[in-house]
């Protein structure tokens, strides 16, 4: 029995996340040749040339102060980079996802908010067109197989299924779902794929795999087994243990269609 | 040289700016890019470009409400003209979107949805390769190139002869279209790289035959 499957032309893309604090990068930087480790504009650049599809910037400042920075850095990552930004991190309404539109964000993710009030999500697609709405999903694996939306980075649960909510913000017009497995993040073990594979099975809109990648294995596992269209790291890329080039071509080594065809001449 | 972006409040227009100013860079033209919601600049400027995002039809009214619609059909008709993404749907004659919705009609034919089939994912979104005919806008670009696309409709001209390049996805789509002195585009050149910015740069450098 074979099973026709169509598969996308479209390059799997490859997101190096910046987590911001007023105005610094929050996990630190080691990278060659980067004069200010904790500067997200010289590294966004830097990703850019290194051959990132993509760079997503989280604002995690928990004041209302910084938010004015916050946009000053969004406009100039903008201004110096070529490739999509998603930017993220304390958008609470229509208005905030305006703002940061007008400082040069393609498209802007909406977490927390979207939770207390879905409507939001149709609100942001119907003035701005979904492409440009990401709705941030935090899951947690409350029992075997099944996953529960938690906000303030993993610590409050809210009694929703991450599957039925997903499948409700794809209906609402949300652009694509930024998941990130809150039992996953920052173990270095790899994304959590079952959630993964239950999230991209669920809606058809485009799945950004994060949280837990340690190795470049773990990409390739999330684009394999986990269905994702785009796969996100953070810390593997910041402190130099493995270039944009180097997950590129273990991506491709693996089958799974990559951009690799810059820097030709 | 001024290269003039229209400004009718709809598109990502600090993206495009920054592109462009890049590609002027490297085009090594000694040009000016502005952005601008004045008619006069925009008929007194050498090349205009004419960027858009989210719904054709919104994009089409807003168009008519900020009366940039004449400077725009001049601009079309008269000199080095870029749309990009709904800035080249709006060209077309209709749209599906938000229950049918009319464009300024420059270009004969359609404006349809990507139909979500099987493993395809509505909207269209990221880096796809582009295949192109012989256009100076796509020199020194090579075939299979990846841009980077965003959206969930596609156009459908009427006269083949306009498309200068497809792309796959769920069978063969309409990624640029063009003739004499204008040019346009469904995937977001300012946003696609180095390919992206080749494009800019070559829009820039272009100095099309007057038809």
């Amino acid at each position: 029995m074979s099973e026709t499957i169509k598969i996308s032309p479209l390059a799997t893309r490859l997101i190096p996340c910046l987590d911001v604090d007023r105005g610094r990068v929050v996990k630190g930087v080691n990278f060659v040749g980067i004069r200010d480790a904790g500067d997200p504009i010289e590294i966004a650049v830097r990703y850019d040339q290194e051959g990132a599809d993509e760079i997503c910037f989280l604002d995690i400042t928990a004041s209302h102060e910084s938010r004015a920075t916050l946009l000053d850095t969004v406009e100039e990552i903008a201004r110096r980079i070529f490739i999509p930004l998603t930017v993220g991190g304390g958008v609470r309404e229509v208005a905030d996802v305006r703002r940061l539109l007008n400082a040069g964000a393609d498209k802007v993710a909406i977490n927390t908010a979207a939770v207390m009030n879905p409507n939001l999500v149709k609100e942001a697609s119907e003035a701005f067109g979904s492409q440009c709405i990401v709705v941030a999903i935090d899951p947690k694996e409350v029992a075997p197989g099944k996953w529960e939306i938690f906000t303030h980075g993993g610590r409050k649960a809210t009694g929703i299924d991450a599957i039925e909510y997903a499948k409700k913000v794809a209906a609402l017009g949300a652009g694509e779902i930024l998941l990130t497995s809150m039992d996953r993040d920052g173990t270095k073990s790899g994304f959590d794929l079952k959630l993964t594979k239950a999230i991209t099975e669920s809606v058809s809109i485009p799945v950004i795999a994060s949280g837990g990648v340690g190795n470049l294995q773990h990409l390739v596992d999330g684009v394999k087994v986990g269905g994702a269209d785009a796969v996100l790291a953070a810390s593997i890329f910041h402190f130099g243990e493995y270039s944009i080039a180097q997950a590129k071509s273990v991506l491709a080594e693996n089958g799974i269609t990559v951009r690799d065809d810059f820097n030709q001449k | 040289m001024q290269i003039a972006i229209v400004d009718y409040g709809r598109g990502n227009l600090h993206s495009v700016h920054s592109g462009l100013e890049k590609a002027v860079e490297l085009s090594g033209v000694d040009a000016k890019v502005v952005l601008t919601s004045d008619p006069e600049v925009i008929a007194a400027a050498d090349k205009v470009v004419f960027p858009g995002v989210g719904a054709m039809g919104d994009c089409y009214q807003q168009l008519l409400n900020s009366n940039l619609d004449t400077a725009v059909r001049e601009a079309f008709k008269s000199k080095p003209f870029l749309g990009v993404c709904v800035g080249m749907q709006v060209l077309f004659e209709t749209g599906e979107e938000n229950g049918g919705s009319d464009g300024l009609g420059f270009v004969k034919g359609k404006v349809v949805k990507f139909a979500a089939e099987q493993g395809l994912k509505v909207p269209h979104m990221g880096w796809n390769e582009v295949f192109h005919n012989d256009h100076p806008l796509f020199e020194g670009i090579p075939q299979a190139a990846r841009f980077y696309f965003v959206h969930s409709y596609k156009v459908q001209p009427a006269d083949i002869a306009v498309q200068q390049a497809h792309c796959e996805y769920g069978g063969q789509f309409t990624a640029a279209v063009g003739a004499d002195n204008w040019f346009a585009t469904q995937f977001h050149p300012e946003k696609s790289h180095q390919w992206g910015l080749k494009l800019l740069s070559n829009f820039v450098k272009w100095n099309p035959a007057k038809s």
